[in-house]
């Protein structure tokens, strides 16, 4: 049994206009001390689905599918099972740690707050722990005084950090920790994520649209593509053996500090999820692509061991041109 | 395009020079409350950029790279006269404009032209594509017929890569994706047939698989003559598409040199942290990280000596006293590589 596990999860959001798509069947595992990165590019649904995992999403989303922690699901009831387990047991970092606190309470404050409100920890036993979270993350004890503007983004996104992990979670979820932080914060901030992960035994999976970064934090990848995963796998064989075009031309996207070769971009855009999708969603900007792509939705099938793709050039069944 | 991504052009500030920068210092003054005025508390001020010097050269891309902070947005901004030097100049085409009155800069802007890093907030969500990139002639006086005018639209427009043309000229700013609305700011700022232009992080807001698209045209605008001032933290960037480097850390220009030539040969003990924190593409080319403890020292109180000392790793007593000039450092580097530091 995993710590975490995802079984054929959809989200659909109720727009003025009709539905949206937002995720369209994604199912994943994780067990304790793994490192997931879930990757792709914005409107791809991987906030969408972590947020689903959260028992966070907006009231006019509609979600199907299991999340089962440690066995039980706890989306059955809604927020009546969800409840229990958020912040105990899965705990998330948001996009924009900035605005994760509230302005006119002082960051120990909160952290204290938090814990009461949980039944961790009362009183001074809070006060005492709080120190100590902050002190885990890299934050000076005294900063506990501070207002969170007193605080540099990349303090104010350890505090978040330190916020998350106050109730002693199993698993951590974090929405593109560092996208608003320069490079060297960044580098610190992924540093300090992988120590926690380890140190505290945690389930994590890093949220972000880039793959370098995923690698330094990660073992094993998901990227997601409208919606969908399209290729799963560790970072190394994502990389020097993509099996999904995708994948393939993400990484050929990336700029490399060393690299001689030309950069490319992508042609087009993503299809829109508010329509239905027939065929592979990639098909239209796909170099690889053949009549049968733009009928049939190729399925997620493993590739060899740990390591699942959903391209009919995959496929054995699928006749190829 | 490899071919030009791999020759180092020699740094020539004389040859079809556009824009020359010298010993540029921007200072903040920061407000005394009322009691610290009565108490004689000194005035303090940030020191944003601290005697900063360069040139750009027609068909040249010049990179300013630091982290936030490290002064490199205001630099761009006192070339743009946003914000007033305290003392320094600013070259335009050969003309000294550090002290030009608004009136007389006005006519200048056309040559001169600013790329914004957020194409959401960019464009005016209420004007459609055709007067987006009209505004800017209709401001400048320059009206022509309406057929001229359509005629300039359309070349910028298919210049910036948004082909048909008639595909897009009816459609509203939400109608596109980000990477067709940077094109439209990118058309907006061509269609005054600028000579240069300043890209302030111009991809950092999209998606990566059309980043190398926005930068491919920078790229071949760069080919066709124009001079780009890049101001970017995405080292991987400037070492792929700029073809000179300058590294900046609180207010001033720590080291710089041909795009390659810096990334493969740093000097600066803080460039060569910079480098070894950007992740590598490839996992199997993971290194040990070296990274920098704690912050960026506020401007307000600048370090004495060599400003980098308190976060150096490799710092002596001197460094604390001793302010280094860029210069040539006793390593072997390549010509025009020059880096602030004593022990470079």
């Amino acid at each position: 049994m995993s710590l975490l596990e995802i079984r054929e999860a959809y989200v659909w959001f109720d727009l003025p206009h009709g539905e949206l798509e937002a995720v369209r069947g994604v199912s994943f595992a994780l067990d304790k001390g793994e490192r997931l990165g879930l990757v792709g590019e914005s409107g791809c649904g991987k906030t969408t689905s972590v947020l689903a995992v959260m028992g966070l999403l907006p009231s006019n989303a509609w979600v199907a599918g299991e999340v089962l922690v440690e066995g039980e699901d706890i989306l059955v009831e809604g927020e009546a099972t969800v409840r229990p387990h958020r912040w105990t047991d899965v705990a998330m970092v948001f996009q924009g740690a900035m605005n994760a606190f509230n302005p006119v309470r002082r960051v120990g404050a909160q952290l204290v707050e938090t814990m009461e409100f949980h039944h961790v920890a009362e009183g001074g036993a809070a006060e005492k722990r709080a120190g100590e979270l902050l002190d885990m993350v890299g934050i000076p004890a005294d900063r506990a005084k501070r207002y969170p503007h007193e605080l540099s983004g990349g303090m104010r996104q350890r505090a978040a950090l330190a916020m998350a992990l106050s109730c002693n979670p199993k698993v951590l979820l974090a929405d593109e920790p560092t996208t608003a932080l320069d490079v060297m914060v960044q580098a610190q901030i992924l540093e300090l994520l992988v120590e926690l992960a380890r140190d505290l035994d945690l389930a994590l999976i890093l949220v972000t649209h880039d793959l370098p970064a995923v690698a330094e934090v990660c073992d094993r990848a998901a990227v997601m593509y409208a919606g969908e995963i399209v290729e799963m796998g560790s970072m190394d064989t994502l990389f020097h053996d993509p099996r999904h075009p995708y994948t393939r031309l993400l990484f050929a996207a990336t700029p490399d500090l060393y690299g001689d070769e030309d950069v490319i971009s992508i042609p087009g855009a993503p299809p829109r999820l508010d329509q239905p999708i027939i065929g592979c969603p990639f098909a239209p900007r796909c170099d690889s692509t053949f009549e049968h792509c733009r009928q049939v939705s190729p399925r997620l099938i493993e590739v060899t061991p740990g390591r699942s793709a959903a391209c009919h050039l995959n496929d054995p069944k699928v006749k190829k041109p | 395009m490899s071919e030009q991504l791999v020759k180092e052009p020699a740094h020539t500030p004389e040859a079809g020079v556009l824009l020359e920068v010298s010993d540029l210092i921007v200072r903040y003054p920061i407000r005394r409350t009322i009691i610290e005025a009565l108490k004689r508390i000194p005035r303090t001020e940030v020191h944003a950029v601290e005697g900063v010097s360069f040139a750009i050269g027609s068909g040249e891309m010049f990179a300013l790279v630091g982290e936030s902070g490290c002064g490199k947005t205001t630099t761009a901004q006192a070339v743009l006269r946003m914000v007033e030097p305290v003392s320094g100049s600013i070259r335009l085409g050969g003309v000294d404009i550090t002290s030009y009155p608004p009136r007389r800069m006005r006519p200048l802007r056309r040559r001169l032209q600013m790329i914004y890093q957020d194409p959401y907030e960019s464009l005016d969500p209420r004007f459609r594509v055709r007067q987006t990139i009209e505004e800017p002639l209709l401001v400048h006086g320059i009206r022509g017929s309406r057929l001229e005018r359509e005629a300039r639209i359309e070349e910028a427009m298919e210049v910036a890569g948004l082909t048909p043309t008639e595909l897009f000229i009816e459609r509203y700013a939400h109608e596109l994706s980000g990477g067709q609305r940077q094109r439209v700011a990118i058309a907006a700022s061509l269609v005054l047939g600028p000579t240069l232009l300043l890209a302030d992080e111009p991809v950092s807001m999209l998606d990566v698989s059309v980043r190398a698209g926005i930068l491919g045209l920078l790229d071949e605008l760069r080919a066709k003559g124009l001079g780009i001032l890049m101001i970017t933290h995405d080292l991987s960037t400037a070492a792929h598409f700029a073809d000179h480097i300058a590294v900046m850390y609180l207010g001033r220009i720590v080291e710089e040199g041909g795009a390659k030539e810096v990334v493969r040969n740093p000097q600066h003990p803080y460039t060569k942290s910079l480098l070894s924190v950007v992740p590598a593409r490839d996992p199997r080319d993971r290194k040990t990280p070296q990274i920098l403890q704690g912050e960026t020292p506020d401007a307000v109180h600048v370090p004495p000596g060599c400003r980098f000392h308190p976060r150096c790793p490799i710092a002596e007593e001197r460094c604390k006293i001793e302010d280094p000039a860029l210069e040539t450092p006793h390593s072997p580097v390549a010509e025009g590589h020059r880096a602030a530091c004593l022990l470079a």
